[in-house]
């Protein structure tokens, strides 16, 4: 059976690459003893995917991956078992039993983000709120993606599914997953370079390209799309499973 | 939540901040106000290097299960951040408070290899204590050192208050309590020297002085201050089941060399090879309780969560329950998904078995270490392995399916000939031989015959002490005598030869044979640049060269004379138990080409019974 884990990550634990994240819990799946499922093979490993792997620096309150159980457990008990065995600046939220199909795992039905940006004091001069108004109402906002290969130019305000200014936080909901995905640090270079590109010297950073520390990064939340016809649906990634009870 | 020490800003622009962040599962925090003594624990190399150190594990652990002290971790931070670090004028910090250094009671430094003695420096340096013991006052940390080079502690003489000669798990204790004491007294930190200069096995540099001949060589070592002995004997664990070990080891985020469990089985070796200093140093051979390790086995495993668990000693094949022990850890814990990994093993027929249960034959290599080419040779360095043994393994390992075969050989030994360099690539190329007399419809492909050579450094304490080393030219000569033998070979299309940095080599040698006087040369290459010695991309032999020219020390004066029968070196002053006229005797024996049998089939009278347990003891029981 499977099971979908939610996490927080935050503090210290933001310097965590995604990789070492996925040894650490490797790690915690057994100090927790947790009957985690194993390929076959000389050298079996855990079956475990992520939904995501979260860039360092970044914090969140909505981190997901799936793994495979050999037998049930019970939700409540194992989100406790695993707290113990993790330390501060990773948080179990929830295990949840969902659908065995393949096309389900978090990695293919991820379709959408949240993320909050904290603007750090200092990083755009007083006025910045109306500047990202105007970016925003651009009828779109050309970037250059670099792959592997190639660059190519890509439009990403369709990608950009809600905006809202949260004091001195932008929040955003985008588009992630294997078929659209886009990183909020895209979206943050786009509008330093729109500052730019009006000279504006009331609302401009004194660095051409913003640095990642210029930004503080936070993910809250990922969803899949459960929307049909093309009406988008979304839903957190944590409701689609359900919480596991110890057969009294 | 804990307040690191650099900014968001710092650790997002240099490599793998999570060096740097602590916070490990199983580290240990504690508030710094219920505590009487701070104390840092240092390798000084790049975190993955350290934290895969079982030493500071173990000390790690034993000091924290004090109340009365809170024992923390630090690292050489990288190049990046060590450049951040000079031009932000941030202190070094520890990695648990990321409080800085300089407000430590002690920094304890594990001193393992002699490339890591500029980042000491470094590591006094940017925390901001004076390099000099003379120069720090009651402000500063007491630095003490320990590990195999505080075995010859001078050329790091002037660095230390310190050093520990021997295991740490002896009179540590005795040292935090005397500290605890003199803290409250109010006395100068002279008188804290001198009280711990009366603890054995503890060196207080400052109070001896070094006189020498018109030619250089020492012609006094004496003590200048009454506390301190004469001679300081090193301390060793009679009973080394009874002594601590961390169920709960320091578990890294970030991928360490040694990423998983250790079970330490025994300390010492029997074997009682002329060129290691290990195996002389550790006398006498003490093995840990086989029950007590399927204990610490299983509850490190839940502890730690590692994936992997390791045997570590230096010989494993010498310990007496290897068999009960390796089938247990196969029988309990290979179904559940937990890698065993078995290193420096005899490869015999017990041992292909269990590797065959443990690894992917197809993928995995095995290794043996010959040390030399020659029987001739081997007898020189009392390597107990014949080329029948060679052959035999290697042949059995073959017809189980292995195809990779590593060969271990040391360069510039004493007595070496050219006939001797040659069999290197003569007895690679006869291994490799053995395999393609297996018929071809049972073998699988080619085999891969990878033979490494390293150049022989003399070690203190070791039979070959007396012995002269070669310039790097000539070693560099040496490596291409091989290198054309290996051309000549039959197989040479299934064998490869790698051969060490011969410029390592040589200051590798001042350093492991220097005085005093050496000091100066690591300060000065400190001075120019020099850092991280260790690692080929930032090690810069120019600068070391202008520091020899710098500070007139002579190099061939370190490396290139036979040293005399009876020279005073600058570490005879240091009791390891094993005696000088033993290893004299060795000596001699080598320049016969005359082998020694090991601690188990005849006691050879080293000297290290006179601690009173281990191998000397064990059919007297």
């Amino acid at each position: 059976m499977k099971a979908r884990i939610k996490f927080r990550k935050y503090g210290a634990l933001r310097f965590i690459g995604h990789l070492d994240v996925m040894r650490f819990f490797q790690k915690v799946m057994r100090r927790a003893d947790i009957p985690i499922a194993f390929t076959g093979g000389y050298s079996p490993h855990m079956i475990m995917s992520f939904a995501s792997p979260l860039g360092i620096g970044l914090s969140s309150d909505g981190e997901y991956f799936d793994i495979e159980l050999t037998e049930p457990i019970d939700s409540e008990d194992a989100v406790r078992r695993m707290n113990e065995a993790c330390v501060e600046g990773i948080e179990v939220v929830s295990i949840r039993q969902i659908a065995d199909e393949k096309k389900m795992t978090g990695m293919t039905i991820l379709a959408g983000a949240d993320y909050l940006i904290n603007i750090k004091q200092g990083v755009l001069s007083d006025g910045w709120q109306e500047r990202f108004h105007m970016f925003m109402e651009q009828p779109e906002i050309r970037i250059v993606k670099q792959t592997k290969r190639s660059e190519k130019k890509v439009d990403i305000r369709p990608m950009i599914w809600k905006w809202e200014i949260r004091g001195d936080r932008i929040f955003l909901q985008v588009a992630s997953g294997s078929a659209q995905n886009l990183k909020p640090d895209l979206v943050m270079e786009a509008f330093v370079r729109f500052l730019d590109e009006k000279k504006d010297k009331t609302a401009t950073v004194d660095r051409k390209a913003p640095r990642a520390e210029d930004f503080g990064y936070h993910r809250l939340e990922m969803y899949a799309d459960m929307g049909v016809d093309g009406k988008r649906k979304l839903v957190t990634l944590e409701s689609m499973g359900k919480e596991m009870r110890r057969a009294e | 939540m804990r307040k690191l020490a650099l900014n968001d800003e710092i650790l997002l622009n240099i490599e793998k901040p999570a060096r740097y962040i602590g916070n490990e599962v199983n580290s240990v925090m504690k508030d710094k106000n219920q505590v009487d003594i701070r104390f840092c624990m240092c390798f000084p190399d790049v975190y993955e290097i350290g934290m895969s150190h079982l030493g500071i594990q173990i000390l790690y652990d034993m000091f924290n299960r004090r109340e009365d002290v809170w024992c923390e971790r630090v690292y050489s931070p990288w190049q990046d951040l060590d450049q951040v670090m000079r031009d932000e004028n941030i202190p070094l910090f520890a990695l648990e408070s990321q409080d800085p250094i300089r407000n430590f009671d002690f920094l304890g430094i594990t001193i393992q290899f002699e490339m890591c003695y500029t980042n000491i420096l470094q590591i006094l340096d940017l925390s901001h204590i004076p390099l000099h013991a003379v120069d720090r006052t009651e402000a500063d940390p007491i630095v003490i050192g320990g590990g195999p080079c505080a075995y010859n502690p001078e050329p790091l003489a002037e660095f230390f208050d310190i050093f520990y000669i021997g295991e740490g798990e002896t009179v540590y204790d005795q040292l935090l309590d005397l500290y605890k004491e003199w803290k409250k007294s109010g006395q100068s930190r002279i008188q804290f020297l001198e009280q711990a200069a009366e603890i054995p096995g503890l060196y207080v540099p400052i109070f001896y002085d070094a006189a020498y001949n018109e030619d250089g060589t020492l012609k006094s070592f004496t003590p200048n201050n009454i506390h301190a002995p004469a001679r300081v004997k090193k301390q060793v664990v009679t009973e080394v089941t009874e002594a601590p070990y961390p169920m709960s080891p320091v578990v890294p985020f970030i991928k360490a060399t040694q990423d998983r469990v250790v079970l330490e089985i025994q300390r010492g070796c029997i074997r009682g090879c002329r060129f290691c200093q290990a195996g002389m140093i550790y006398r006498p051979t003490r093995e840990r309780n086989v029950d007590k390790l399927k204990e610490y086995a299983r509850t490190m495993l839940e502890n730690t969560g590692h994936e992997e668990i390791s045997l570590s000693s230096l010989s494993s094949s010498d310990y007496s329950e290897l068999k009960e022990l390796v089938l247990f850890l196969i029988d309990a814990f290979r179904d559940k998904g937990i890698n065993i990994s078995l290193p420096s093993l005899r490869i015999d027929a017990f041992s292909l078995d269990v590797m065959s249960k443990v690894q992917d034959v197809r993928k995995s290599s095995l290794t043996f270490a010959p040390e030399a080419g020659s029987q001739r040779m081997r007898d020189v360095i009392n390597k107990g392995l014949t080329e029948d043994d060679i052959l035999e393994g290697a042949g059995q390992a073959f017809e189980g399916g292995w195809t990779k075969v590593k060969l271990y050989f040391m360069l510039g030994l004493p007595t070496e000939t050219e006939e001797d360099m040659k069999e290197i690539a003569r007895l690679s190329d006869r291994v490799a031989r053995r395999y393609y007399e297996i018929p071809k419809e049972q073998r699988h492909g080619k085999c891969q015959i990878t033979a490494s050579s390293s150049f022989f450094v003399p070690k203190p304490f070791t039979p070959f002490q007396w012995a002269p080393m070669y310039t790097a030219d000539e070693y560099v000569r040496r490596a291409a005598v091989v290198k054309s033998e290996f051309q000549e070979q039959l197989n040479r299309k299934s064998l490869k030869y790698n051969w060490h940095d011969a410029e390592t080599t040589v200051l590798e040698g001042v350093m492991a044979r220097g005085d005093r006087r050496v000091g100066k040369v690591i300060e000065e290459a400190y001075r120019l640049g020099c850092l991280f010695d260790s690692w080929t991309e930032s090690f810069h032999n120019e600068r070391w060269m202008k520091a020899f020219e710098n500070t007139g020390i002579d190099i061939a004066f370190y490396n290139l004379r036979e040293r005399t029968e009876d020279e005073l070196f600058p570490w005879d002053f240091i009791d390891i138990g094993v005696s000088r006229k033993f290893l004299r005797r060795e000596w001699d024996r080598a320049m016969e080409g005359q082998i020694t049998p090991n601690c188990r089939m005849h006691c050879s009278g080293c000297g290290a019974a006179s601690f009173g347990g281990g191998v000397c003891y064990e059919s007297k029981n």
